[in-house]
């Protein structure tokens, strides 16, 4: 049967109607949603019933609920919402690695998310633990878990005593780094000092699994050095003290004195600050390295 | 066997006519997509999620291929009265039945063989394209061989669900068959559930029962290593060997009850 010639010029009228119409649509300001209303939705709570409702097609479920976790934590961390909620991270983690258990990057990654503190990450370093624990009742003898719960102890909870229990655990592995044994006696001999968090930072920055994980090792190898070149910058500021008896006003008359060549600045170009009351030397608050983390300086 | 053999070959070139073929199509276009587009959204985690998307995407297009046409190959010569003059040739029924299953197993092996080459092709692209420290974070290369191990048994998962689609095709509607063969394969991939009733449950017979089905109906989840190999898990080859062993025995019992079936059937 021959079409009629207008129904073609409807076709393509309608087609275009329904673009422009969507594209008006896409102009208009959201509706948003009422205060104390998440649009953050986990359908099935249960990774138990999911396990079951998937059927052959658990793994490729995982990763469906990987990408929500990654975009979940991804578009909160980015979005400029006042109050951020990472809600349903821990819940979107725990069901990926109940469909999939042998997925290590999510315990990894995972555990990342879950405790880069508030608003960066989910704050909840205590759920990065729960995570790896769960990763490591899977597969007892990945060190690079062990080691995960370790850092996590270490790096954000400030638990020497726990993070060199958890690296000594991770070192007695099989294939261990060399690193791993020596590390845990110094956080124990030592706590949180500079040196151990270099060692951490920089194997995270040699030999971690993703660009992203390496960046940040290197943002924060960057802090440890701008903690050092404070700390330096801060003896000269002491020493132009004794030898002056009164506190610099600015890095122009350190300069003029001879104490130093020319304005110290941080890892990114960004010249510190210096305060002329109390001759304190600090990060300036448009360094892209703030807020710079605490840790004692290495002896 | 020349009678099974032509047979099966228009059954072929009935599936090629039918445009089955244009799946593989999809395939390609939703896997080079896939490829292209989750870069950004994984993490780094793409390989990974091509090889489930590869595999799942397999087992998902042969399954629709087994059951929707399973289910019609009988019926649609009943429907069409050509059973009458079918049979009517020097044609005996298992003939006739064996030739239109062996069909559509040879449909299903060109479609899984040409899915197979697509997908390895994807992934030595990403493998090609990926810097070697993110190839090093890898369990397995991502042309990992051992992938073959998981689609030969997603294959023989196929065959088994083709012989059961058949089997229900000799005696009732294509709706019908469609849903039982679709619930013989969701039951079959719950069977450890049933092997793990008995010890919930007070009553040894109820339990009994439940064992006893857990032997009876086909043990899907068996053939389902995809998990296994992603990971770069050991899959030894003594448990493909008898799986492969269970699946060609079971699809023999299969068979063997719809030709009894078909050969009893009265088509007045």
């Amino acid at each position: 049967m021959k079409v009629h010639p207008a129904a073609w010029g409807a076709l393509v009228l309608l087609f275009a109607a329904v673009i422009g119409l969507q594209m008006i649509q896409a102009a208009q300001p959201p509706l948003g949603v009422p205060d104390g209303v998440t649009t953050n939705l986990l359908y099935v709570r249960s990774p138990e019933a999911l396990s079951r409702a998937t059927v052959s097609f658990r793994a490729l479920a995982a990763d469906v609920y990987w990408i929500r976790a990654v975009q979940h934590y991804g578009g909160t961390k980015l979005s400029k919402e006042p109050n951020k909620q990472y809600d349903v991270l821990y819940p979107l983690l725990d069901v990926t690695t109940s469909l999939d258990p042998y997925f290590d990057v999510v315990y990894k990654f995972g555990s990342v998310f879950l405790a880069e503190p508030y608003p960066a990450g989910a704050g909840r370093p205590d759920q990065a633990i729960a995570l790896l624990e769960k990763g490591l009742r899977t597969t007892p003898g990945k060190w690079e878990l062990a080691q995960g719960v370790g850092f996590v102890y270490y790096w954000w909870l400030a638990d020497y005593q726990r993070a060199a229990m958890w690296f000594n655990r991770a070192a007695d592995m099989p294939s261990a780094p060399d690193w791993l044994r020596p590390l845990a006696a110094v956080t124990l001999a030592q706590g949180g000092n500079r040196a151990s968090s270099r060692v951490l930072w920089t194997e995270i920055a040699r030999n971690g699994d993703a660009d992203w994980l390496r960046d940040q090792a290197a943002f924060r190898l960057e802090q440890l050095d701008a903690l050092d070149g404070i700390e330096f910058i801060q003896r000269v500021v002491q020493q132009y003290r004794g030898r002056t008896g009164a506190l610099p006003a600015s890095w122009t008359e350190m300069i003029r004195a001879g104490f130093l060549r020319g304005v110290p600045t941080d890892p990114t170009d960004v010249p510190f600050q210096l305060d002329p009351a109390t001759g304190q030397v600090k990060l300036d608050p448009s360094s892209s390295l703030n807020p710079l983390p605490t840790t004692q300086p290495t002896p | 066997m020349r009678v099974i053999g032509h047979v099966a070959v228009n059954v072929f070139k009935e599936s090629v006519r039918d445009k089955v073929l244009y799946n593989l199509v999809v395939f390609a276009v939703l896997l080079m997509s896939a490829s292209y587009l989750i870069g950004e959204l994984t993490a780094g985690q793409d390989v990974k999620i091509i090889k489930d998307l590869g595999l799942a995407s397999i087992s998902v297009f042969g399954l629709a291929i087994a059951v929707f046409i399973g289910i019609g190959l009988v019926w649609k010569e009943v429907e069409r009265r050509s059973i009458y003059a079918l049979l009517s040739k020097p044609m005996r029924r298992q003939e006739f039945l064996l030739g239109k299953y062996c069909g559509l197993v040879l449909t299903l092996v060109i479609n899984v063989a040409v899915m197979t080459a697509a997908y390895y092709a994807v992934l030595a692209y990403m493998q090609a394209i990926s810097p070697p420290n993110l190839r090093a974070s890898w369990p397995a290369p991502a042309t990992d061989p051992a992938l073959l191990k998981a689609i030969a048994l997603i294959m023989l998962e196929l065959m088994l669900v083709t012989a059961i689609a058949v089997l229900f095709s000799t005696f009732s509607s294509p709706f019908l068959s469609a849903m039982l063969t679709a619930g013989v394969w969701v039951i079959g991939h719950f069977n450890q559930d049933l092997r793990d009733y008995g010890a919930t449950i007070p009553s040894p017979l109820a339990a009994a029962i439940a064992r006893g089905v857990y032997y009876v109906v086909p043990n899907f989840s068996a053939f389902d290593i995809k998990l296994q190999v992603v990971h770069a898990q050991a899959v030894p080859f003594s448990y493909v060997g008898l799986t492969t062993l269970y699946g060609f025995t079971y699809i023999a019992f299969v068979l063997v009850g719809a030709v009894i079936i078909f050969s009893r059937r009265d088509f007045k």
